[in-house]
């Protein structure tokens, strides 16, 4: 561009339009919320539980499945956590590699609480903002019926479905991506009706905007804030539900497993003194959970600094 | 005499109101925002509509653009019907009629880049569009407002309350519409960024041959801007002429005391002239008052204002006074000083 003959004319004009990049309201959120020592230490810690539950295994001798026959006569004595023969947290209580085993559930209990909440979002937040934005009649119907299903005991209703459907992992995730949504639609709804009185979605309306673009381009980008933190928060409250499914016994079966069914494994075995087949699923538990609970309050105050 | 370029006849727009704690089925009572306006708009001609607060003004350009809901009358757009419209059949005429709103920045989408609020209308009405072009356009559009073209990747919240205003009024103009409905552009800012903001849209105006309707309070704002101004009260048209007619000789006992109501910036002069001051409150729009909505507060009302809405008076030139005893504001009401 930039050639001998440009007249300063056009060197001002191409100035006038070089781009500026600005500061989105994204932007500033991740700001704050780098600012927020507890959020961001657990935030930290959640990846480190991330990235345990993904490549954890690799760094063991041990097969999660696979018994050793040797040290299984003698758990109390010979089980205990040792570096040596490579049993890092011990043995759990059929002989079979802790460590490898805690891996396994923290993965398959994060997978639950992360898939559960993105059911939650994809079907909470659209069924939500367009139950809102077109009101009336539809809004009463669709709303009605988020209530009725809101009514029924839904523990009950996953109990019922693991027991005649089998006890299988699609059945857990139908039946926690059944509930999951369902206070997701509400909060969306809530929102939406706000939103969609604003004039800016009022001047894209008097536009000429169709209806589902204005829900996809003004009102989802716009819930996005809240429809973030309520998933975070969810996480942690589906991997306690998927716990105390598995431990009552219904929810993954053998030979998978998860925090909850380990907890529950390590619980029973508690008279014998295996202590540790008991604190390595629960600290692993409770660090998620904690982290995830930190984390959404984190992002809650970084995306809505005006309610703090 | 050319054909107007929006023509409203008798519009009426009410709104259902829920009585608090009413089973479903109890009808809802009726709150009667705008009772019956007409006006036209030639093409290249503003329209200024005054009143005060709840006086139905807002209501009136939301219902020609389709926001509130026309119960019944007419509105004609370069010949086409468009009361009663769907949503869906609405949508062609976006391009040609477009709205500058009263808030600057809750007009704007947080979360859209000034940018893409800007070419928002132009790409749902010319979807085939290349994105350079587009960019062009809005670019071209940011300057014609006096908006840096470089700032197009900015947010509306790293803008001034001027500037967010010249971002509406750009998003409005670059589908080029025919009409520009202004509901109150300028009463969110500064005075002397109103002066700068109004001054845009007349220089846009006179540019780009555009027809406005501009909605304000603010009576010298709207003097300024428009052609002929209108006057309403309580939904109601109560006055309207030339601007330099309404102004020189208002003959309707409302515009008498809103003209009164207008500050002199001279202490002297403020302290000298007559003020008539309309004593009480605006009515509810739920019961306005029968026959002239205007006379529970009129300083010239009598037993017949009571009885039967006053028809428009013709005084000549177009200047129509919804009053029969007009005559007697100009003896009641002095405002020369």
């Amino acid at each position: 561009m930039l050639t001998s003959r440009t007249s300063p004319d056009q060197i001002l004009d191409a100035a006038h339009r070089a781009e500026i990049k600005g500061r989105s309201l994204w932007r500033d959120a991740m700001t704050r919320f780098a600012r927020n020592r507890a959020a961001l230490v657990s935030l930290i810690v959640l990846m480190l539980v991330f990235v345990f539950a993904i490549f954890g295994g690799y760094i063991s001798p041990h097969q999660p499945d696979y018994v050793d026959f040797m040290l299984r006569g003698n758990i109390k004595e010979l089980g205990v956590p040792s570096l040596e023969n490579g049993h890092y947290f011990g043995l759990e209580k059929e002989g079979r590699d802790l460590y490898t085993r805690v891996v396994q559930g923290t993965r398959i209990s994060i997978m639950v609480g992360v898939i559960g909440s993105l059911v939650a979002v994809v079907v909470g937040t659209l069924y939500g903002a367009i139950s809102g934005y077109f009101g009336g009649k539809v809004d009463s119907i669709m709303m009605r019926i988020v209530d009725i299903l809101i009514a029924i005991p839904f523990m009950f209703v996953i109990i019922l479905l693991l027991v005649i459907f089998g006890r299988s992992m699609i059945m857990l995730f139908v039946g926690i991506g059944l509930m999951s949504w369902l206070n997701m639609a509400r909060i969306a709804r809530g929102q939406t009706l706000t939103i969609k009185n604003k004039e800016y979605v009022e001047a894209a309306i008097a536009s000429g905007v169709k209806p589902i673009v204005i829900i996809l381009r003004h009102i989802v980008p716009n819930l996005a804030g809240i429809v973030v933190v309520y998933a975070t928060l969810l996480v942690p409250e589906l991997i306690i539900t998927e716990s105390f499914i598995s431990f009552l016994g219904l929810g993954v079966q053998e030979p998978m497993t998860s925090l909850g069914a380990l907890i529950s494994d390590g619980a029973s075995q508690l008279n014998y003194g295996t202590t540790w087949m008991l604190i390595f699923p629960l600290f692993f538990f409770l660090i998620t959970l904690y982290a995830f609970f930190f984390v959404g309050d984190g992002l809650r105050d970084a995306l809505d600094p005006k309610d703090r | 005499m050319a054909q107007p370029l929006l023509s409203v006849r008798d519009l009426r727009v009410t709104f259902d109101v829920p009585r608090p704690g009413a089973w479903p089925w109890t009808p809802p009572r009726k709150l009667h925002a705008v009772g019956g306006v007409s006006f036209d708009v030639m093409p290249g001609e503003c329209l200024g509509v005054v009143g005060e607060s709840g006086s139905g003004k807002s209501t009136v350009a939301r219902a020609v653009i389709g926001l509130a809901p026309i119960s019944a009358g007419s509105v004609q757009f370069d010949g086409q019907e468009i009361a009663g419209l769907t949503a869906a059949q609405r949508r062609p005429f976006g391009k040609d009629i477009q709205m500058v709103f009263q808030d600057p920045l809750a007009a704007l989408d947080p979360r859209m880049t000034v940018g893409d609020i800007i070419a928002e209308p132009l790409v749902t009405h010319h979807p085939d569009l290349p994105r350079p072009e587009v960019r062009k356009r809005v670019q071209d559009m940011m300057e014609r407002v006096g908006l840096l073209p470089n700032l197009i990747n900015r947010y509306p919240h790293e803008f001034s309350g001027g500037q967010c205003q010249r971002i509406g009024i750009a998003r409005a103009l670059v589908v080029r519409p025919r009409l520009l409905i202004c509901d109150e552009p300028v009463s969110a800012l500064d005075v002397s960024v109103q002066a700068q903001v109004v001054n845009l849209l007349m220089e846009l105006q006179r540019d780009l041959g555009l027809s406005m309707i501009f909605i304000a309070h603010d009576l010298s704002v709207v003097k300024h801007i428009s052609d002929r101004i209108t006057v309403m009260y309580l939904g109601r048209m109560m006055e309207e002429a030339e601007s330099g007619t309404l102004i020189r000789h208002p003959s309707h006992p409302y515009t008498r005391a809103l003209i009164s109501a207008v500050p002199v910036p001279d202490p002297r002069l403020e302290k000298a002239r007559p003020r008539m001051v309309i004593q009480g409150e605006l009515p509810s729009p739920l019961a306005p008052p029968s026959g002239c909505v205007f006379r529970t507060r009129c300083p010239i009302a009598r037993e017949a204002c009571a009885r039967d809405i006053p028809a428009k008076v013709d005084r000549g030139g177009g200047h129509m006074v919804a009053c029969p005893f007009h005559a007697d504001a100009l003896a009641a009401m002095p405002l020369a000083v």
